[in-house]
């Protein structure tokens, strides 16, 4: 079978110097090497975007707050946003992509190996690139100058005239040089999913999470094309004399804005469906079903990629569009709700007539399930126009935004890495820090984002370094500042955990959740070349057909 | 045929909608059930009816906490405190969206807490695998068909109130203002009654019986802002070289608070929107004061003269002087003004002399520089300042 291994390569590993252990690890062009990178990589940017959100919630825990200058706040935010989203939530996203889609059908490594590594030296070098700012975005002088435009760095404020010195530059250039990064994973990804997967495994019997990495591949080429247009166009503003934005000589401030949200709002899919693949596979293995409904969640899944192309405008309700315009997207913006409705009903039923284990992975999937219905819930509010004009850029937004990036998608992200941790590692993570780590989280990201919702209800709007006394809301940000330590404490325990368990875990084996897909199948941690034979793939679960010779799946696919 | 479908939508709207705010108010419901009960009839849709009451009442708990105190005992910025025909619409619509929100809610989460509770594992499990069900057609559908009834009524109800504000005609007698966003204060023009002002916007009471509503245009010198007084209306963003508009008519008489929602730069934060609603008396004796040029008296004739020969006039404008600065607010009125620095600070002379001296005590990062006067010349004018009332 499968599991046989083969001794060859890396018999001496363990004897050579530390610099040539390195050395292998910059040169690599294994999937599993690079998605490990990806994902140390992006939990260092995790741990120094979550500094920064501490520090803006201690500026913020009382009216007046002196701890940080208005200018020190704008750079935190506009580092925070761009930080989370580009070199955080999608990197760690490619990272578990690039390791598990090629185990998971069956495949040696991705299509393409090299393509593969300058993907992720690309969006290192973005990442780097950004955060040199500090130290030298105002170029020769000497003092260094963070990006303070915000995350989405509306025109005219990323024009010569309201951004001196090169700050705005480092923020282009970084995100342009990661984007090409996630464009050659995305094609990567793509080509993988396409022409690797093993005899027997059609489309129709890929798991659910190569299916949704899929969808999620085709939205990053469609999204990241169009902002990294509107870069270039920022870059010709800036330095060759274009008028792209520049109201100051007839440009418009506004096509910065569909540029960016039409790349935006596909975005949040391309972060949230790998989420929802991981609860895919999380979900039925900790309930003991199978998934269901999986044609359904299969096409629901490309519904959502479909219509979150035409509902980019809906951030932007409170630009001045026209009545016309507004309802053609409060449509498209309800519309996208049937779909993910879909979704959260299908995995209950998942859950429905199940043996629950709740082990830490099914924890964070439980979770993610709450959490995401109550972000779903936020998002028709903002999807209804004139409940927007208030909500729209007001601190409800930052907390629903937050309830889908933190509720949904780093809740999903984690059990992920202790579903997967085992098999990365060899070894098993301790289950009582997990479960620690689960309610402290919890338990923080309640205190945070649900009470965030309540002064956007009462006024407050986002980005600003201080408030007034005296508007209801100095109670509420106390104690959101509150949630924020139980968070970072939280995320102490699961580093603990982690180092502890690597160095000290019992070893996993290969199959420590009794579960059904193919990485499974082959030692933890996996042998670089992943799989000794050719496997055959006959229905969506294998390895349930291999455990239950006498019920296969494939008798009812 | 395709008008009668539209109105028919509209009717189920209407129907849905008065559903809801029935059910929103679910003590009511308790009330009709209790006699339900008193009368014996205890059917399984009777207690379904009774479960689902409460939990829409338990779902809408929250919001009845921020809605019930309608004046201004919570926040000052209180969405759910309006004042005004479109925040009232807004309140409208967004009471019928919690209510729809918060019942799917507390369905779902009954759900899931019953899979969660239901389904786990037993002690006693014998480790055999549960039946494995890989999907059903009808529960499928059921769960596709009723979202998207769901989406068409939350969608005709929100069409209409986006038409309802948004194609509202501008009435005669409206006042009109153009508001022009500056980084970090606002411009206030009324062409019709040739005032000029900053950051303290006045408008008329408007009467439901005859409503003077006020029509704002908004534009912008430099970068984005957005006008947000969550009491009046909802905001609309200040975009140069994009003239957007909109309309407040507020029915009490009272300063409303506010300020700008789109990140402008550095002083976003103190950004700040000060509306007052005058009586029609007040706001026509505020306009004919605003009309007067600004009177200069000897006793203050040194500080004028720094004033009108240092770099304050390149920025401010004081009508009838040399002083024709467009960059900075016109202080030709200043002392009509209860606020200095668009709100950030109450005028006083002591703030104003504070703000002539060193304004990043009060608000660092903004556009107004600190000139450099000695003791004696920030005191002659800021005696100055204080006469231009």
């Amino acid at each position: 079978m499968s599991t046989d291994s083969i001794s060859i390569v890396n018999a001496d590993f363990a004897s050579r110097p530390l610099v040539a252990k390195l050395h292998e690890w910059v040169t690599t062009v294994d999937h599993k090497r690079l998605g490990i990178l990806y994902i140390v990589y992006s939990f260092v940017f995790l741990i120094i975007a979550g500094i920064e959100a501490l520090i803006m919630r201690i500026q913020l825990i009382r009216p007046h707050n002196d701890y940080v200058s208005p200018e020190v706040f704008n750079q935190m935010f506009t580092m925070h946003g761009t930080t989370m989203i580009f070199f955080v939530v999608m990197p760690m996203l490619f990272g578990f992509a690039n390791y598990l889609v090629p185990l998971m059908i069956g495949a040696r490594d991705m299509a393409f190996p090299r393509l593969n590594a300058f993907s992720f030296w690309m969006t290192a070098f973005g990442g780097i690139l950004l955060y040199f700012s500090f130290l030298g975005a105002n170029g020769l002088y000497g003092a260094g100058n963070a990006p303070d435009v915000g995350w989405f760095a509306y025109a005219p404020l990323t024009s010569q005239t309201f951004s001196l010195g090169h700050s705005t530059d480092f923020w282009t250039l970084s995100l342009l040089v990661s984007g090409f990064g996630s464009i050659g994973t995305a094609i990567n990804i793509i080509a993988t999913i396409f022409c690797m997967r093993c005899p027997g495994m059609t489309l129709a019997k890929m798991p659910l999470l190569a299916w949704l990495n899929l969808v999620m591949a085709v939205l990053v080429i469609l999204a990241v094309s169009p902002l990294s247009a509107a870069q270039v166009m920022l870059i010709v503003d800036r330095y060759l004399g274009g008028h792209f934005f520049d109201t100051q000589a007839g440009g418009s401030a506004v096509i910065w804005m569909h540029f960016f949200w039409i790349f935006g709002h596909p975005e949040v899919y391309v972060l949230v469906i790998p989420a929802f693949a991981f609860a895919s596979e999380i979900i039925p293995v900790f309930s003991r079903k199978a998934i269901f409904g999986y044609p359904v969640m299969v096409a629901a899944t490309v519904c959502i990629a479909f219509i979150s192309m035409s509902v980019w405008a809906h951030h932007m309700f409170t630009i001045g569009m026209n009545a016309n315009a507004n309802t053609f997207f409060v449509l498209t913006t309800m519309a996208i709700a049937v779909p993910t409705g879909i979704k959260i009903f299908n995995w209950l039923a998942t859950m429905w007539g199940g043996k629950i284990h709740f082990k830490t992975p099914m924890l964070f999937s439980i979770a993610f399930l709450f959490q995401f219905l109550i972000a779903g819930l936020t998002g028709i509010m903002l999807g209804a126009a004139p409940f927007n004009w208030h909500l729209g850029n007001s601190y409800f937004v930052v907390a629903h935004f937050h309830y889908v990036i933190v509720g949904a998608i780093l809740f999903t992200t984690f059990g992920a890495f202790y579903y997967w941790f085992p098999k990365m590692s060899g070894k098993m993570y301790n289950e009582t820090l997990g479960k620690l780590h689960f309610w402290l989280f919890l338990i923080g990201f309640h205190l945070t984002f649900d009470f965030m919702h309540i002064p956007g209800l009462l006024g407050m709007p986002r980005r600003i370094y201080t408030y007034e006394p005296g508007r209801g809301w100095d109670t509420l940000n106390l104690i959101v500042t509150i949630g924020v330590f139980f968070q970072a404490a939280g995320i102490l325990v699961f580093v603990a955990n982690l180092l502890w368990s690597y160095f000290h875990g019992e070893t996993a084996g290969s199959d420590p959740w009794d579960a059904w897909t193919l990485e499974w199948s082959t030692s933890s941690p996996p042998p670089a070349y992943n799989f000794a034979t050719i496997l055959e793939g006959r229905s969506r679960r294998p390895l349930w057909d291999r455990k239950h010779p006498e019920d296969p799946d494939w008798r009812y696919e | 045929m395709r008008v009668s479908v539209v109105r028919g939508l509209h009717r189920v709207t209407e129907y849905v909608y008065l559903l809801l705010t029935l059910c929103s108010k679910a003590h009511l419901l308790e009330v009709k059930f209790r006699n339900v009960e008193e009368m014996g009839q205890r059917s399984s849709t009777h207690w379904c009816m009774r479960l689902a009451a409460h939990a829409i009442g338990l779902a809408c708990l929250p919001v009845a906490a921020l809605a019930a105190p309608t004046d201004r005992s919570l926040s000052p910025t209180n969405i759910f405190a309006p004042v005004s025909t479109p925040a009232h619409s807004i309140f409208g619509l967004s009471l019928f969206v919690l209510a729809v929100t918060g019942a799917i809610f507390v369905i779902v989460f009954t759900l899931l807490l019953y899979c969660v509770v239901k389904f786990r594992r037993r002690a006693d499990d014998d480790g055999r695998e549960p039946p494995q069900v890989f999907g059903s057609n009808q529960v499928e559908l059921a769960w596709t068909v009723i979202p998207v009834l769901i989406t068409v009524v939350l969608f005709m109800a929100t069409a209409r109130v986006i038409a309802s504000i948004q194609r509202a005609p501008q009435p005669e007698n409206a006042i009109r203002v153009i508001a022009i966003g500056h980084q970090f204060w606002w411009e206030y023009r009324y062409p019709d009654l040739k005032v000029v002002t900053a950051n303290e916007l006045h408008v008329p009471v408007s009467d439901p019986a005859h409503p003077t509503p006020t029509f704002i245009t908004l534009l912008s010198a430099d970068t984005d802002h957005s006008f947000w007084v969550p009491r009046l209306a909802g905001k609309t963003d200040l975009i140069p070289n994009h003239p957007n508009s909109m309309w407040i008519d507020p029915q009490q008489t009272g300063l409303y608070l506010g300020q700008c929602a789109q990140y402008c730069g550095t002083q976003h934060a103190k950004m700040l929107l000060r509306v007052y609603a005058d009586s029609p008396q007040e706001f026509n004796r505020w306009t004919e004061e605003q009309n007067q040029p600004a009177l200069t008296t000897a006793a203050v004739s040194e500080g004028q003269r720094i004033f009108e020969r240092t770099a304050c006039i390149n920025c401010h404008a004081v009508t009838g002087t040399v002083a024709d600065g467009r960059f900075g607010p016109d202080l030709t009125h200043l002392m009509s003004r209860e606020t200095i620095a668009s709100g950030a600070a109450p005028n006083t002379p002591e703030n104003l002399r504070l703000w002539i001296k060193n304004p990043d005590a009060i608000k660092p990062g903004s556009k107004m520089p600190a000139m450099g006067l000695s003791d004696h010349e920030l005191d002659a004018v800021t005696a100055y300042l204080a006469t231009l009332r």
